[in-house]
């Protein structure tokens, strides 16, 4: 479905998925930080650089992954993305929704 | 299902078994509801406390008698060494899906906000001390307390 965000139309699924990473941009991404009550801190971006990077190189992403990244801790995960921490990180990022059970 | 649309909130998991596939089961369950920004906690008690038990977590078996879907005879299931070779070849697959150890998946639990408590009844009769815990093991508690935990809407309540 459509969705204007940040003065942008874009394209996203059921659940808000970005289907077309090229319509991202920083400030689709705060928008979608915005929808979901996060102010994103530096920190938050680096975060979500490593995880469309991971993306781009056709990485699982799962919440043992963060935990080894280097990037985060799961902790740390946990406490910048509150709630879901994975797929709302991934939402935010223009990234699909990880399949992932761990 | 009226509250919140019957919305899950916290999922209180019991785990009363000390065999691989158990443990797996209930913390699967546990990290893959804090996943979903739903708050988890685990309750271990009889041979559940072996999962959360320092020198005997990493050790933990999968059952080859009285499981009918491991599709082996019981007899021979029963032979020496036999759990302990379908144990290290279940070992070998889950690593091979990303899945964690027991000791890491404890860790990822407690970063994840995953609550651990040990039954106190059960560390009596199996005479474990707070000392043989793994760390992060919140408290030894009774029942009661784990009730208590356990109040408040959307909250469901789970026995492996």
């Amino acid at each position: 479905m459509e969705k204007t965000i940040a003065g942008k139309n874009i394209t996203v699924n059921e659940e808000g998925y970005l289907t077309d990473f090229s319509q991202w941009d920083e400030q689709v991404g705060e928008a979608l930080a915005a929808e979901a009550n996060i102010p994103l801190s530096a920190r938050h971006w680096e975060i979500v650089k490593y995880l469309q990077n991971e993306h781009k190189n056709q990485v699982a992403l799962s919440i043992r992954r963060i935990g080894k990244s280097g990037v985060t801790d799961i902790k740390e995960f946990y406490q910048l993305f509150p709630n879901a921490p994975l797929k709302t990180a991934t939402k935010i990022a223009g990234i699909p929704k990880p399949a992932s059970c761990i | 299902m009226s509250e919140n649309n019957g919305a899950i909130k916290k999922m209180m998991i019991i785990l009363s078994k000390g065999t691989l596939e158990n443990v797996y089961a209930a913390f699967v369950l546990a990290n893959g509801a804090r996943m979903e920004g739903i708050d988890a906690e685990i309750f271990f008690t009889f041979f559940g406390l072996e999962a959360v038990h320092k020198k005997k977590l990493e050790h933990l078996h999968v059952a080859t008698v009285g499981n009918p879907a491991m599709h082996m005879p019981t007899m021979l299931g029963g032979l020496p060494g036999m759990e302990a070779l379908a144990s290290s070849m279940m070992k070998k697959e889950m690593e091979k899906i990303d899945m964690p150890d027991v000791h890491e998946f404890l860790d990822i639990m407690t970063a994840s906000g995953v609550k651990l408590w040990a039954c106190k009844l059960a560390m009596d009769m199996f005479h474990y001390k707070k000392e043989d815990l793994y760390e992060g093991v919140d408290a030894v508690i009774t029942v009661g307390d784990f009730y208590k935990q356990s109040q408040g809407e959307g909250v469901h309540m789970l026995f492996v």
